[in-house]
């Protein structure tokens, strides 16, 4: 699924077929037949070589599946919100107070379901951790559409507006509980966080891989079908096959080494005598599998991408962010276009709280503390513009991964936490200059 | 050479003002099916603050649109579009980073049955009418900020005529353009006359619209000259209404005109 939003991506596929492809090399051949997106490969590329690194500077932890896993499992909540940051970085604004909006959405879930629900339903009642989300989000989504409203009918630029945010949530956050921690969170609740409950085993994460290379199958078929349909040019059959291919060793890889991260010994043989299984000779192995919270975070990115690239809503977001006057013209109501961006971004805090809080199990007041940055980082790291207009989600999620590796690597390598500040700011800077020089050129 | 007595468009008393600065200052135009008519003036004068109300990109003080004799509210761009009037900004108005068929379709796209975006039907449409407007035009993929002048001229033009307009307001159509490409937007012009739409062609420009033009009206400070037929006046008539706000006696005098004796 190419993405029509993304500049370069149009531009690089701007003559299909036709043409042109005598004189140019097999490698320009290649990326213009699959019209994959060379910004994105790029960031791959930058992606394997740190990983590499790490592994090599770790001695060979970095790239084990136990640490791929815990890193999936860690770059869920950014991921989420990133999704949404794109969103309101590519309508030209900004939301510096998704990490305090975070922790005090966290608080009122915690106190919702430890607190508030089990007077009524008592405690680890099955409908508690879909109440509670259910309240998380509404309050984030009504969070939301009252920056949007400030921002866009009252004309507060965005940057004061969510500054204002970010010093306000967190002092509501404090308020909840007089600062007080709530704890422990809901047992169903807890499975958005991960851990070994929160995983879904070995099976279920084969079946969601090879349903997602079906998924992977059917859309570029439904592509090709669809530009037949009205005589377009299309792209060869091998690079069809290429892509789906491609696409389907990068999921199935990711099962293959979420499926060999084993839970913990102890933890299997009490779960072996709970259940009556023979613990065979070398120890029991049960795989974790892909974690709930990682799945939360693609499903999002696969819901927020549909939004961004099929619907009107989308369409009018990244209208707005390459021109506003222009899309006040065409009759696009922008103002309400740009509340309900804030308004998503809000849910997606809520979701990105609930996961975060789940694995913490716990809500303190001071969670998400600088997850801003982090988010905006993930953000712009993954080619979304500040100018407005350009960027994609999977680039933020991609992104998001980015500055968790950076994170985590750093610490296997045993580097002390203010350094890794300042490792942070310095790509983040490098990261957006090099993406500057890229446009430049195109 | 109208078609009816009923203008299409009938602007009547319309003011603007900005912080005290009478932009607009009661000037009644009106416009007849098939008809061109041209709003001449210096820059600066009030004729793309006096067309951009009627687009609805400007809220208007005070002054009355009629739409077919009925009094249209006009509030907003889209109110515009709901009433045919199709816009062709100086500034063309696209969105840089979509395609043409992207912009073609902005604010009224086509829909597939799960209420999402049909972009291949979109392409489809575009290919169709920019074939007949501009028959050498291939970058249907990229972003129009990577398009030529001419081109993006024509993804504006196209927009604006795919929804059956009724009226069509072109805001100096051919400022950024080069000879032939501006002759190609004047065929236009007489081939849309043609199909009994009305077009108001804004210019500070005379030659650029006096051949094509059926009448003009011209303002000067805000205030409406005068308005003539052009086969009842000459050219230099003309200049001197834009220059110097005098009326000849051709043409209906409006409330900017020079007073007589103070000419």
């Amino acid at each position: 699924m190419s993405s029509h939003n993304n500049a370069e991506t149009a531009g690089a596929a701007a003559t299909p077929g036709k043409a042109r492809s005598g004189t140019r090399s097999p490698v320009a051949r290649f990326f213009q037949a699959t019209e994959l997106d060379t910004r994105l490969l790029g960031m791959i590329g930058a992606l394997i070589v740190l990983w590499i690194g790490f592994d090599i500077a770790s001695g060979g932890v970095f790239l084990t599946p136990r640490n791929l896993w815990n890193l999936s499992v860690q770059t869920s909540s950014i991921a989420v919100m990133s999704t949404g940051m794109v969103l309101v970085i590519v309508t030209r604004n900004i939301d510096l107070s998704v990490g305090s909006v975070l922790g005090f959405i966290g608080m009122i879930m915690g106190v919702t379901q430890a607190i508030e629900i089990p007077q009524y339903l008592g405690y680890e009642h099955p409908a508690t951790w879909a109440i509670a989300l259910a309240v998380g989000v509404v309050l984030g989504g009504a969070i939301g559409m009252l920056h949007g409203y400030v921002i866009s009918y009252l004309g507060v630029p965005a940057f004061i507006v969510t500054l204002g945010g970010l010093l306000a949530w967190r002092g509501a956050a404090w308020w909840v509980t007089s600062g007080r921690t709530v704890a422990p969170m809901d047992g169903n609740f807890k499975l958005m966080g991960g851990g070994v409950d929160g995983a879904v085993g070995a099976t279920a994460s084969w079946i969601i891989g090879i349903v997602a290379c079906l998924a992977i199958i059917a859309l570029l078929r439904y592509g090709r079908t669809q530009r037949q349909r009205f005589n377009f040019p299309l792209r060869p059959i091998w690079a069809e096959f290429t892509l789906g291919a491609i696409g389907c060793a990068v999921v199935l890889g990711a099962v293959t080494v979420a499926n060999s991260y084993p839970w913990p010994r102890r933890i299997a043989e009490r779960y072996a005598e709970a259940n009556g299984i023979p613990i065979p000779e070398g120890g029991l192995f049960i795989s974790h599998g892909l974690a709930v919270p990682v799945l939360v975070a693609l499903g999002v990115g696969v819901v927020m991408t549909f939004v961004a690239t099929r619907t009107k809503f989308g369409r009018y977001v990244f209208a707005i962010g390459g021109n506003p006057e222009a899309a006040e013209l065409a009759g696009i109501n922008t103002r309400r276009t740009t509340m309900l961006v804030f308004m998503v971004m809000g849910m997606l805090c809520a979701i990105g709280s609930a996961i975060s809080t789940a694995r913490l199990n716990a809500a303190t007041n001071a969670q998400g503390t600088l997850d801003e940055l982090y988010v905006i980082a993930a953000t712009v790291i993954g080619g979304t513009s500040l100018a407005g207009g350009v960027g994609t989600i999977a680039g933020a999620m991609l992104g998001a991964v980015v500055m968790q590796s950076l994170q985590s690597g750093m610490v296997l390598m045993g580097i002390d936490s203010p350094l890794q500040n300042i490792v942070v700011g310095i790509v983040l800077v490098i990261a957006v200059w090099v993406d500057t020089m890229y446009r430049k050129r195109t | 050479m109208q078609g009816s007595n009923t203008p299409l468009i009938e602007m009547i008393d319309m003011c603007k003002s900005f912080g005290g600065v009478h932009a607009v200052d009661h000037v009644s135009v009106d416009l007849y099916p098939g008809e061109v008519m041209g709003i001449l003036g210096h820059n600066g004068a009030g004729k793309t603050v006096l067309i951009k109300m009627l687009s609805g990109a400007i809220k208007r003080d005070s002054g009355t649109i009629k739409v077919n004799g009925e009094v249209a509210n006009i509030n907003n761009p889209r109110d515009a579009k709901h009433y045919g009037i199709e816009t062709i900004y100086q500034t063309l108005a696209l969105a840089d980073n979509q395609d043409a068929p992207a912009n073609l379709f902005l604010g009224r796209e086509l829909m597939t049955g799960w209420g999402t975006l049909d972009d291949v039907a979109m392409e489809a449409e575009t290919r169709k009418v920019m074939n007949r407007l501009n028959p050498n035009f291939a970058k249907f993929k990229a972003p129009v900020k990577a398009l030529s002048g001419g081109q993006r001229q024509s993804v504006a033009i196209a927009r604006a005529i795919y929804f059956n307009a009724k009226a069509l307001i072109m805001d100096e159509p051919t400022a950024a353009l080069g000879p032939q490409e501006t002759k190609q937007v004047a065929d236009l012009t007489i081939q849309l006359k043609k199909e009994g739409i009305g077009i108001f062609l804004i210019s500070h420009d005379l030659h650029d619209v006096f051949d094509l033009a059926d009448r003009v009206s011209v303002i000067k400070n805000g205030r409406l000259v005068g308005t003539a037929r052009t086969s009842e006046v000459t050219k230099d008539e003309v200049l001197g209404m834009i220059i110097l706000g005098k009326c000849p006696a051709a043409a209906t005098p409006g409330p900017g005109a020079l007073e007589r004796d103070a000419a």
